[in-house]
């Protein structure tokens, strides 16, 4: 399952103009750090030209944030030039591998094969004509736009800085731009939005044909504002069964309009049209991650870098690998991740592989439990693997532990 | 011997039995202020948070007398429960005199009656003491009238002291030399001595506390237990001041130790008598028994791998405790085990308690039981204390249980609450006794599996605390018994079943589903938690489950602090015993030996 997945390469920008109450990922508002951030980006990928070599190469590049729409179009053209140069892609479907030349000459433009994805994240208030023109002419190939709400209350609740007018034109833009993979997120479950509000919600992203979708259910990281306000002003969380009614609505109206539901937050049209970067963080494929605060996973272990600008910055000058700590997963603790990465997606766990990978027979360990599992329709046995349904997805955390 | 004193304390519980000692010990100046850890005699954690003496012990006390003597003050501590009543007596014996101590605020209670009844026995003399004189509730005038009426002693006699600002303590302290006889008996007859307590030492093995009656031993003298005629050879004696202090021999009349190569105190019977083997006593000194113990669960380990640990732990623990016994045990539902017989419930507490403490065990009990007899139809008698081995009831003839007569005491007000108490018990036979103004003596025979269960809890609760309870063992009678089991989803929890009266079995089905409803946490898929007698189902209950609870975000970034989450859950769900395909936390079990209103 590991080795003969191709990698993924994931650059964290940790730059926001503004913080948003939700977001616990690593990010600063201080732009005027991005040009430092950028030349430091492209050192951290020499650093593991010589070692970070997954046996099938890479086959995506996601940059997330933070806020990765605050890159220049000429920004974002090196971290990609860059990447091309330093790292293998191979184009999944050609069976001659591209390699890279060794050289890097200044000005020198190589471009991807056309089956890498190449995922940018947008703010909505980020994007004008020009920009995205000249994204997609950098390689990008699949946005992910951060809608969250076409309402302007919950936007603001949610300390965005764009409009739902914005969200919508940014859409528009996109799509004429000639983007043809367009991802939306949209957050549900904010105290006090009614169901209904939150599926008027939904009609209005499908009726852009998104082809992929992330809903997730807002939830309160510690240390965010959010949090903050949420204890303070005594507001709450849906509860489980009102949870789970956002959770089950969701799931049947993007369904019903043609969606794959492939993981408990994430639709596509298609499965050639989920995301394949991420997908990689479910399947315990290896993946690379540069900048601040990003993480990465080969083989058996894991590592993570300084969640700080300024300290990342200083360690990548001085010619080390900002890595702030790293971990070794035993046989246990990868099959524990397994299961639970798993159970979060429609695949489920391929039960030989499971086997061949960790040695236990999930069938004959759980035996009874799985049992219960498939009487309460929670599991499903299908083509060699144990698949969640979706009340199953539901409570896929839970699963892990069966 | 003419300056020995052996004295005992004794008092209900929490009237101030080991602040009294101690106050003791300090005046005659054994301890200085520095080394003084508060209530010395109450060795273990346990006995001090819970402010009750488990085991006795002993210390001998040098005094200076008013009169220009100097006395050695021995004095035995007792045990302060129902459960331990028979070692209680086994101190007492060994002494010539008691403060009986009674708490001014709260007057004579169940105990202070029980134990003065015991001290009575062994002729002692009996010095009443009302303690806790600084309370503002003390009622000294209303104690003395107790002193006269329900006690039958002379109200002159008594000393006023609280223990806890050390007034009153030389005068007690006179009271001992003037008014309890010296012990009397000769050092030239042949040695008798008794045996009043054993602890274990991990270098020098059992530490024997006698009380010599008659005769001397000292180190080299072969003796002789005489309940079992084994034979060691001393090989130290000596006094117990702070720490143990050897000395050459042990004379008539005086209190200490022996040690002689006893490998553990299971070997040592409280009780009996040690002579010599060369001239050994005529007979025995009187008094002695076995006692056996009456209640009894199963212990066992939550994790199955703990076992060998479980194991190791009851042997080590059995070391200091003769009165505890285990077998090896098994059952479908938790796996390896053992099954124990205790004195009570208390001594079933404490056991558990030092097995999750000093042994760092995480245990399950299953629902204690009493041992009942069964008449089969082909006339033979069984014993069964573990419903595991519950007769076929086609086979059945007659079952019986075990009585036991209680004696309660408290304020009036709270006597229609009580006898409803002990009538929902199946008390019969009541007798009731004003032995006071306000102040009633009630006894009843009840089955000593409803005592076992929440009686005393719920005595305790409807008496506010103003009640006091003491029981002896009387007889086994007919009863009609059925074995109630609990199922969780259809499987048989064997921890959980019980021998229950016929009449009793509805409400204790119910009350186990109920609370095994409230601690078994809600789990992915329903939970049907049954009671049933055979294959009839008396009581139910249903656990909903849960439908939510994914987390929204999985990316990079969060997996490992996913993983650790879960893992940490995992490992929760490790300390729970899986019955089919349900997980149940230890916490289930003992809900189900929970009285009603805790």
């Amino acid at each position: 399952m590991i080795k003969n997945e191709q990698a993924g390469l994931y650059i964290h920008v940790p730059f926001c103009l503004s913080k948003c109450g939700y977001c616990s990922f690593y990010s600063v508002v201080s732009p005027d750090l991005i040009p430092d951030f950028v030349k430091a980006v492209v050192r951290e990928m020499a650093f593991y030209k010589p070692s970070f070599v997954p046996f099938k190469g890479f086959d995506t590049i996601y940059l997330g944030g933070g806020t990765p729409s605050l890159l220049s179009a000429k920004q974002l053209d090196d971290l990609l030039t860059a990447a091309r140069h330093y790292f293998r892609f191979d184009d999944p479907g050609s069976n001659h591998p591209l390699r890279h030349t060794g050289e890097y000459p200044e000005g020198h433009k190589c471009r991807y094969p056309e089956n890498i994805e190449i995922t940018m994240e947008v703010n909505p208030g980020d994007v004008s004509k020009n920009y995205l023109r000249d994204l997609k002419a950098a390689g990008v190939n699949r946005l992910n736009i951060g809608v969250q709400s076409f309402d302007d209350r919950i936007l603001k609740f949610l300390g965005r800085r764009h409009s739902a007018k914005e969200a919508l034109a940014a859409i528009d833009e996109a799509r004429n731009a000639g983007f043809q993979n367009i991802g939306l997120d949209l957050i549900y479950g904010v105290s006090g939005q009614d169901i209904r509000l939150w599926l008027k919600t939904l009609e209005q992203a499908l009726s852009f044909a998104p082809e992929h979708l992330s809903c997730y259910q807002l939830s309160l990281e510690e240390k965010t504002p959010l949090y903050k306000q949420y204890s303070k002003e005594s507001l709450q969380l849906p509860a489980e069964n009102e949870a789970l009614d956002f959770f089950m609505n969701t799931s049947k109206i993007l369904t019903d309009a043609g969606l794959i539901h492939y993981e408990v937050s994430n639709f596509a049209r298609s499965d050639s049209l989920k995301s394949r970067h991420n997908m990689k963080y479910w399947r315990h494929a290896p993946y690379l991650g540069l900048g601040p605060a990003a993480h990465s996973f080969l083989d058996s272990r894991r590592w993570w870098n300084k969640a700080d600008v300024k300290a990342y910055l200083n360690e990548v000058g001085g010619g080390k690998k900002p890595v702030d700590k790293s971990e070794s997963l035993s046989a246990e603790q990868l099959a524990l991740e397994a299961l639970f990465l798993s159970m979060r997606t429609n695949d489920g766990i391929h039960l030989q592989q499971y086997k061949n990978r960790f040695g236990a027979d999930l069938l004959v360990g759980k035996k009874q439990v799985i049992d219960e599992l498939m009487e309460n329709g929670l599991l499903e046995l299908k083509d060699g693997r144990l698949q969640p349904t979706l009340a199953g997805m539901a409570v896929a955390d839970s699963l892990a532990l069966m | 011997m003419e300056n020995i004193r052996n004295f005992s304390i004794i008092a209900h519980i929490d009237h101030g039995k080991s602040t009294l000692a101690d106050r003791l010990i300090q005046h005659t100046g054994v301890c200085n202020e520095r080394n003084f850890q508060d209530q010395l005699l109450d060795n273990m954690d346990i006995e001090r948070e819970r402010g009750i003496t488990i085991k006795s012990n002993a210390i001998s006390l040098p005094y200076l007398a008013r009169n220009g003597q100097s006395y050695i003050l021995n004095l035995i501590d007792t045990p302060g429960h129902v459960d331990f009543s028979y070692e209680v007596s086994r101190s007492l014996a060994s002494c010539e005199g008691v403060l009986l101590l009674i708490d001014a605020a709260q007057g004579v209670q169940a105990q202070t009656l029980a134990n003065l009844y015991l001290a009575m026995e062994h002729n002692l003399e009996i010095i009443p003491i009302i303690n806790k004189i600084d309370l503002p509730s003390a009622d000294v005038e209303r104690v003395l009238e107790e002193i006269d009426s329900e006690l039958g002693l002379d109200p002159d006699t008594h000393i006023k002291a609280s223990a806890k600002e050390g007034t009153g303590i030389e005068e007690i302290l006179e009271a001992v030399v003037e008014r309890i006889p010296p012990p009397t008996g000769s050092g030239d007859n042949p040695l008798a001595a008794l045996i009043f307590d054993a602890k274990y030492d991990p270098y020098r093995g059992t530490i024997i506390h006698c009380r010599v009656f008659e005769g001397g031993v000292k180190a080299g003298d072969i003796i002789r237990f005489m309940y079992n005629n084994s034979t060691y050879k001393v090989e130290e004696v000596g006094h117990f001041l702070l720490q143990r202090a050897k000395r050459e021999k042990l004379s008539a009349g005086e209190v200490g130790y022996i040690i002689a190569g006893v490998k553990t105190v299971s070997d040592v019977r409280t009780g009996d008598t040690i002579t010599h083997q060369e001239r050994p006593c005529p007979q025995p000194l009187p008094g002695f028994k076995e006692v056996k113990p009456v209640v009894f669960a199963s212990i066992y380990p939550i994790a199955s791998d703990d076992y060998q640990d479980l194991a190791d732990s009851l042997e080590k623990y059995k070391l200091n405790d003769a009165s505890f016994i285990y077998e090896k045990d098994s059952s479908a539902a938790l796996g390896q085990g053992f099954r124990c017989g205790f004195l009570g419930l208390l001594h079933l507490d404490i056991v558990q308690e030092r097995l999750e403490r000093e042994y760092d065990l995480s245990i399950i009990l299953s629902v204690p039981s009493v041992r009942y007899r069964f008449t089969l139809e082909d006339g033979r008698v069984l014993y069964v204390d573990n419903p595991t081995h519950y007769p076929d009831p086609a086979e059945i003839d007659k079952g019986e249980e075990p009585y036991i007569r209680a004696s309660m005491m408290m304020p009036e007000r709270y006597l229609g609450a009580v006898m409803k108490l002990c009538m929902e018990k199946r008390g019969v036979n009541s007798s009731m006794n004003y032995t006071g103004p306000g102040r009633v003596e009630l006894s009843y025979e009840m089955p000593l599996a409803e005592v076992i269960f929440d009686f005393y809890d719920r005595f305790k609760s409807v008496t506010q605390g103003y009640g006091s309870f003491d029981y002896n063992m009387i007889d086994y009678r007919e009863s009609s018994l059925v074995l109630m089991d609990i199922l969780v989803n259809g499987e048989k929890v064997d921890a959980l079943s019980q021998i229950v009266h016929r009449d009793r079995a509805r409400a204790r089905a119910l009350l186990a589903c109920d609370r095994l409803k409230d601690e078994i946490p809600r789990q992915m898929y329903k939970i049907a938690i049954q009671g049933a007698i055979g294959g009839e189902i008396i009581a139910r209950s249903t656990i909903s489950a849960f439908r939510k609870d994914v987390t929204a975000k999985c990316y990079g970034g969060d997996i490992t602090r996913k993983r650790k989450l879960l893992e940490k859950q995992k490992a929760g769900k490790k300390r729970m015993k899986m019955i089919g395909s349900v997980s149940i936390p230890q916490s289930a079990f003992l809900a189900v030996l929970k009285s009603d209103n805790d």
